[in-house]
């Protein structure tokens, strides 16, 4: 008995002395070459990405904004900042959607704003039509935008706030945004279900809202409309006169007052932009939600009254300066570097507890917390082998059974190839791991912070598996495979084509095969082609990932899952 | 134990009951509990919870707000000092302190009261009276003739021995009609008859009177001390030249300039002049000084302790409520003049609550913010005050006292010049910005004061507001601060990202926009926050990179700034739309600019639209409309009487009256609504 006591307090003073085992030691040799290389190399496509955004952010231009803002319109940014509660960071999606998508045709961020920020103390999805982007009408892109933030309120249970300044479809690209299952019709198709699976649906109207978008404000849950600015009609004045000969000026056919007054289409009736926003912060404030109710309590009281500095709920920063990931990761993705060292420097005090770490090396996971939040992570150092996919599918089995969310920092060539891997099962063993992400059912975070290349993309979660959330490192590259590799198999294929035929085949002709598909998947495997085309939620700085995960875990918790039932898992 | 009194006749004090309120009264308990002596405060309703109330061992309530319901209640105190078994009364200064009437009722029910006896309240509260005894006591005083022979002859004799500069007043005359100053004799016929002319026009009077006529005068006080044994002192002299509204604002021990012989003279002046009216306790007895040739004449004596007696109680090491405390029980004084020593200089600055740029029009309402500077042995905040407490409609408008004591005049004045800037106060109008002005002026700092100083160099004290760019970029950095503040404790901890990623944006910096008010200028006021950097620009100019840091986290916001490599470190408040900056030179407000939906809004809710509302508390003196009238933009609706001043609430568009908010006599809240106009069809907007 007494040795049992003894033992007791030995392993606990054992526990107290412990407490830091779980601390990622990365200490990095800042002063190597490989380092300042890297570091340099990042810091210049970061640099490019806040100049490609600056770009963008000027929406349809210096003339378009001027017009705008003459008469006394707000701009889409400068909306969102009003709407949301003062320091709220703004989570915005796609910034970059429609880059270089349209040749000419310059249409920054799709010409639609969208995101997560908070608004009286509780997350919103935010959708703002930017009118100086082509009148704020839907290209294929921007459809693509509006739904995709929808679906972004849907799975994390976010109330929308949508901020309409639209002139409707892009009638020259009508086929492109009018007919289909996602195009422009299923964003009220998604409004009415949205509202009935209880996630309030708020209509600002600050513009047009012509046609098809009429239905915005309409099929919202509760709508305003700004005096002389917004319009709601099915059809205007033009059209009307056209199919009725009927003469009547855009303000009497579909402005505040009519629809304040007569129509009863909208619900509050706001004096300018400032005014429509605060009118959508008190529709927010009575949701009736845990949050909004704690954000109105807390206005009642003044800040002085509350705790300012709770140490007690204070978590850890990580360790480790994130802009080391500058030099640690690099943009040559030939390079391999060890997962751990990001990790260290993305969680609450690099901790990091790992799990099967001596089986199956090439995938890490491991627990660790996110702003105080527990969160799985895995993360590729190489290729995936069967034990490494067998092991994946294991601990994303133990997220969801423990309802924790996975974070997954995508590195991947893919899946091992070979006679070997082949033989050891590797086709069904990456199913399970498959399967395993597929199914589980807990929020997954994805960040491609390098190559993320074949089934690999799809065993660490990529965009057809449905993360609430994904992000690419500027330095990343997305494609079925290498360029070089999908070069030299279609080489490959010509050449056995010409020896059936017995024909010769030159270097140079191998060449001139490889040169445009390296090109083209040089191109088409970049980051701002990606997100370009929504293949993604934005590029981030990796300095930033830390806050960026920390946002979308937040926002996403808001629908934590529940129970996971798997598919079959082929043995 | 004091050989040389030949009848003791000490009677122990150990409670005293304090017929005062504010800072004197805290002031006076402070030095009884030094004393152990118990304290009884008395208190008005609205200051059951004040100051003094709390920190006196006992208090009674004395009656209502009004003064004379309460404060100048003499038998109700006398009552209260039986009651509670106190031997004596100290009156403080003002209310009572003066009345010869509450000086005999204590004499007569056994109370110390604690002052001179009534007698000498009395000699020297009549100005013919008190001239007469200090003529004969060798005091000089100012030659006059205010005689019924209205003569050229009489009054030209009289002129002679008057002397000259003189100058002729209508008897009748105000405002400085039927008023001429005769430089020469030469001069006193035209100068006579022109008033006379004068005053006949504007009055229906000829009769003037002569006096000299001191073109720069001085007012230079001394404080003096007697006993109930015939001895006293002089604790040498202050300058309170420098005022406003007749009412000082600044003062100094000693007052500069006078050579040892002539404070000697004021000082022995000043004893002569207690003796002749067997004065006991502590008084003060005012000169007029010629600036020009140092003359000086007997004005009046202050039977009282005084406002400013601490500046004298700094340079000479005194305290002067112990005096009184132990001259009252009979006790000899405790220093003999020649002990009575002089070290260094001293400053008193009064702050009040009043606007100085609007005519020192007295204000009051709740010190939402108060913060002072650290008290010491060189620094005294004398106030009765506290954050949150009211300046009262009711009583004095002064807020505190602030003392300083330095080696010398400069020290001292640097010291009371950079305390000024640390005394910080939101709520109200304060004169903290005009005394700091005042005290940093030229001519201040020459110690070149009369009592015409503000009036003389109003514009240079006035200057127009000029606000810096810097001090814009510190504004908005007490509001990304603030925010900062709001946003982390909405939040639990750091524990929520939305909190700590604090305004974040990605890719690139989000911009803020605040549009600043001062003086009825806007400035456009941009903010650059990216991750911790900050960069301000004004107005549209050029981008300036700013350090800064949050000194002390909690309620008070104090920020550290290197603006333009210079690091400043300064207090800010925010409340609702107000911002203050209280910085070295003092203070700035600034006013964020509301929404326009606001004002489109108090259109119809707020003053301005349906309703006009008392612009400060104060007391419903006249009603001139009732329900039903129809008014024209700009009719006087009703007076309100604030700080004894009268507000006219005028009519701000034509309407018809539909109620009243409170019937004459009312006491009315600050925002109190007092006439609500009937409801119009709003034109356009809803």
């Amino acid at each position: 008995r007494h040795s049992v006591a003894s033992q007791l307090r030995r392993s606990q003073t054992r526990l107290i002395h412990v407490g830091d085992a779980n601390v990622l030691s990365s200490e990095i040799d800042k002063q190597s070459a490989e380092y300042k290389d890297n570091a340099k190399e990042m810091s210049k496509l970061v640099t490019q990405l806040r100049n490609v955004t600056s770009q963008v952010l000027t929406g349809g231009g210096a003339k378009a904004n001027e017009r705008h803002t003459s008469r006394g319109k707000l701009l889409a940014r400068e909306r969102i900042n009003l709407l949301l509660d003062k320091g709220s960071p703004f989570l915005e999606l796609s910034t970059l959607a429609g880059y270089e998508l349209y040749g000419e045709e310059v249409v920054n961020s799709g010409g639609i704003v969208t995101g997560v920020g908070r608004v009286c103390g509780t997350e919103c999805v935010v959708v703002a039509n930017d009118a100086t982007v082509k009148g704020g009408s839907y290209y294929p892109i921007t459809v693509k935008k509006h739904l995709r933030a929808q679906e972004v309120a849907q799975e994390n249970r976010l109330p929308c706030v949508y901020l309409v300044d639209s002139g409707g479809a892009n009638l020259p690209r009508q086929a492109e945004v009018f007919p289909d299952k996602l195009h422009f019709g299923r964003i009220f198709y998604n409004q009415a279900n949205l509202s009935a699976q209880g996630i309030p649906q708020i209509a600002v109207v600050m513009g047009s809202c012509t046609a098809g978008g009429a239905y915005v404000p309409a099929m919202a849950d509760e709508s305003i409309i700004v005096r002389r600015q917004g319009t709601i009609f099915l059809a205007g004045p033009p059209l009307v006169k056209a199919a009725t000969g009927e003469e009547v000026s855009a303000e009497d056919l579909g402005g505040a007052d009519l629809h304040c007054k007569t129509s009863g289409v909208t619900d509050h009736y706001a004096v300018d932009d400032e005014h429509a926003l605060y009118l959508a912060r008190q529709i927010v404030s009575n949701l009736n939600t845990p949050a909004t109710n704690a954000y109105n309590d807390q206005l009642l009281h003044s800040i002085a009254t509350t705790p300012l500095d709770s140490t007690a709920a204070a978590v850890e920063e990580p360790l480790y300066d994130p802009l080391e990931l500058y030099g640690i990761v690099g943009p040559n993705l030939t390079k391999s570097f060890d997962v751990r060292d990001v990790i260290a420097r993305i969680v609450d005090g690099s901790r990091f507890t790992e799990f099967k770490k001596l089986y199956g090396e090439t995938l890490v996971c491991g627990f660790a917390k996110l702003y105080g939040r527990t969160v799985g992570i895995v993360g590729n150092n190489g290729v995936l082998f069967s034990e490494s996919a067998l092991k994946g599918a294991h601990f994303i089995q133990l997220c969801a059974q423990r309802k924790i969310p996975l974070v997954f920092l995508q590195n991947i060539t893919g899946f091992m190839v070979g006679r070997d891997a082949e033989a050891h099962g590797i086709a069904k063993n990456g199913a399970k791991m498959v399967t395993a992400v597929a199914c589980a059912n807990v929020p997954k975070l994805t960040v491609i912070i390098g190559g993320s290349y074949g089934a690999g993309n799809y065993g660490m979660c990529g965009r057809a598996y449905s993360p609430r959330f994904l992000y690419m490192w500027p330095n990343s590259r997305i494609s079925v495979m290498g360029g070089v590799q999908a070069a030299n198999v279609l080489a490959q294929i010509t050449e056995d084509q010409r020896k059936r035929a017995s024909k010769e085949f030159s270097e140079a002709e191998a060449l001139k095969i490889k040169q445009p598909i390296v090109e083209m998947f040089e191109r088409e495997g970049s980051p701002y082609y990606s997100t370009a085309r929504l293949w993604d939620d934005g590029i981030i700085d990796p300095a930033n990932t830390r806050q960026v995960l920390g946002l979308s875990l937040k926002a996403a918790l808001n629908n934590a899952g529940h129970d996971t039932k798997f598919g079959v898992f082929r043995m | 134990c004091l050989a040389t009194q030949a009848t003791p006749k000490v009677q122990p004090i150990n409670k005293i009951v304090i017929s005062n309120r504010g800072e004197i009264a805290c002031r006076v308990i402070r030095t009884a509990r030094k004393l152990g002596v118990r304290t009884v405060a008395v208190y008005s309703d609205p200051d059951e919870h004040s100051l003094h109330t709390e920190m006196a061992d006992e208090a009674y309530r004395v009656g209502e707000a009004a003064s004379n319901s309460s404060y100048l209640r003499g038998e109700r105190i006398l009552e209260i000092a039986k009651r509670s078994g106190a031997q004596a009364i100290h009156p403080g200064y003002g209310f009572l302190s003066e009345s010869v009437e509450f000086a005999e009722l204590c004499q007569k029910e056994g109370v110390i009261f604690m002052g001179p006896p009534s007698s000498a309240i009395r000699d020297m509260g009549i100005k013919s009276t008190s001239k007469a005894i200090m003529a004969a006591a060798g005091v000089p005083i100012i030659n006059g003739y205010h005689g019924d022979d209205q003569s050229d002859e009489c009054l030209q004799a009289e002129a002679k021995i008057i002397g000259f500069p003189l100058m002729i007043k209508a008897v009748r005359g105000g405002g400085g009609k039927g008023m001429r100053i005769a430089e020469k004799p030469e001069d006193f016929l035209g100068a006579l008859n022109s008033a006379r002319t004068e005053s006949l026009k504007s009055f229906g009077d000829s009769s003037v009177l002569l006096e000299r006529y001191v073109r720069s005068p001085r007012h230079v006080e001394v404080q003096v001390f007697a006993d109930q044994y015939g001895d006293a002192v002089y604790l040498w002299e202050r300058d309170c030249s420098v005022q406003r509204r007749h009412q000082k604002i600044i003062e100094e021990a000693p007052a500069p300039g006078l050579s040892e012989e002539l404070r000697r003279e004021l000082g022995e002046a000043a004893v002569r002049a207690a003796k002749a009216v067997g004065y006991v306790g502590a008084g003060t007895v005012e000169f007029i000084l010629d600036k020009e040739d140092l003359s000086f004449h007997f004005m009046e004596m202050n039977t009282r302790l005084q406002v400013e007696h601490p500046i004298s109680e700094m340079i000479t090491g005194t305290d002067l409520v112990e005096w009184q405390i132990r001259v009252a029980a009979g006790e000899p004084l405790p220093l003999t003049q020649s002990q009575i020593l002089r070290r260094g200089h001293a400053f008193e600055a009064r702050i009040y609550a009043e606007n100085p740029r609007g005519g020192f029009l007295p204000g009051a309402g709740p010190l939402r913010y108060l913060s002072t500077p650290e008290p010491s042995a060189d620094v005294r905040v004398e106030t009765g005050v506290r954050e949150g407490d009211e300046v009262s409609v009711h009583y004095d408008p002064m807020i505190a006292k602030l003392v300083v004591w330095g080696e010398n005049r400069t020290q001292a004045l640097n010291s009371l010049i950079a305390r000024l800037g640390e005394y910080h106060i939101f709520g109200l109008d304060t004169n903290i910005n005009f005394l700091i002005d005042l005290a940093s002026h030229q001519e201040f700092q020459l110690a070149n004061v009369h009592t015409g100083f503000i009036d003389e160099h109003f514009d240079t004290l006035f200057p127009p507001i000029v606000v810096k760019e810097q001090q814009l970029s510190q504004a908005a950095l007490a509001l990304i601060f603030n925010e900062l503040q709001a946003a982390s404790s909405n939040a639990s901890g750091n524990q929520d990202p939305f909190a700590a990623a604090t305004n974040m944006r990605l890719n690139y910096a989000l911009i803020r926009r605040y549009n600043l008010k001062t003086n009825d200028k806007v400035y456009a006021v941009e903010v650059k926050y990216d991750a911790g950097d900050i960069e301000i620009r004004v107005d549209g100019g050029a981008w300036q990179v700013i350090k800064a840091e949050r000194v002390e986290q909690g309620k008070r916001l104090k920020i550290r700034a290197n603006i333009d490599n210079n690091i400043s470190t300064y207090n800010a408040n925010i409340d609702g739309a107000n911002l203050t900056l209280f910085l070295e030179n003092g203070k700035l407000d600034l006013e964020l600019v509301q929404p326009k939906f606001l004002s489109a809004q108090s259109d119809q809710l707020g003053s301005g639209g349906s309703r006009v509302i008392a612009p400060m508390p104060g007391v419903l003196e006249k009603l001139l409309v009732k329900p039903g009238d129809k008014v024209k933009k700009g009719d006087s609706l009703a007076v309100l009487i604030a700080m004894k001043m009268e507000h006219i609430l005028k009519a701000p568009k034509d309407a018809t009256i539909k109620s009243v908010g409170g019937a004459e006599g009312d006491n009315l809240a600050k925002g109190a609504a007092v006439i609500t106009f009937v409801d119009e069809e709003p034109k356009e907007d809803m």
